[in-house]
């Protein structure tokens, strides 16, 4: 499974939100793959979850993944309830 | 075996509250608008040496470009430019607002802190950025910044979440 991040403020914010994840999965015992995507350079990479800055919704229209759109990207809650309901989503498709 | 300990990296071996400096730390300004607020928590760093003036309109250019991406969280706002806009050391920020401005994001706007960050180059700002992200995503810490009416108070619970969270 891989989940990549994507948010439009520069390289750090993918990042950051990459190692949040990696955290959770860690603590859920997930296996996955995280990948921060650059903005400039995402186009024709593919993943099977994007977890995005909710304003960058509109980049991700006719991507081939789950997408997730985080409101809040320091909010550990938030992006825990969100990613973890991804994966679901994906086990369930993949069945 | 020793486990490796974030605090171990190159340029991130300080810990992210004392990246903070006690100058860069401003509680309740008044602003009239984005560009004040920019130019007002700019100055701090330039004062404090950590940047250049030009990394100042730098960051104005950047809000002007993305500014709504940069309100990454209601009412947080990460004003930031590239290493080589003239970042001297890695450095932090905070001015809080009394009167929150509207940076142009959907959803998160107003806002009423106003973080910069200078980091020298991709990686080294990550750890630090990830520490700032967990004081920003602990609510008590989060109202405390809010509720500070002076620099010491807002700089203090800075410094706490830092000491408390290595």
């Amino acid at each position: 499974m891989i989940i990549a991040t994507l948010c439009g403020m520069g390289f750090g914010t993918s990042m950051m939100l990459k190692l949040f994840i990696d955290d959770i999965l860690k603590a859920e015992k997930i296996k996955a793959e995280t990948l921060p995507w650059d903005l400039g350079s995402f186009k024709g990479q593919k993943a099977d979850i994007v977890v995005a800055a909710s304003d960058m919704a509109m980049h991700l229209k006719n991507v081939d993944s789950i997408v997730v759109l985080i409101r809040n990207l320091v909010d550990k809650q938030e992006i825990k309830e969100k990613i973890l309901a991804a994966i679901q989503e994906f086990q369930q498709k993949s069945k | 075996m020793t486990t490796e300990k974030n605090e171990n990296n190159s340029n991130s071996s300080a810990p992210f509250n004392k990246i903070f400096k006690r100058d860069a730390v401003r509680a309740q300004m008044e602003v009239k608008n984005w560009q004040e607020a920019v130019q007002i928590a700019g100055q701090l760093l330039v004062d404090t040496g950590s940047i250049e003036s030009r990394y100042v309109e730098a960051m104005a250019r950047v809000v002007h470009d993305i500014g709504p991406y940069a309100v990454i969280a209601p009412g947080i706002v990460f004003l930031h430019a590239r290493p080589e806009d003239g970042v001297n050391e890695l450095c932090f920020g905070l001015v809080t607002l009394a009167t929150p401005v509207p940076f142009g994001h959907s959803q998160n706007d107003p806002v009423d802190l106003v973080f910069v960050i200078g980091a020298k180059d991709k990686n080294s700002h990550i750890q630090a950025l990830q520490s700032l992200a967990g004081l920003l995503s602990d609510t008590p810490s989060l109202e405390k910044l809010r509720a500070g009416q002076k620099d010491d108070e807002v700089f203090a619970v800075i410094q706490s979440w830092g000491d408390n969270h290595r």
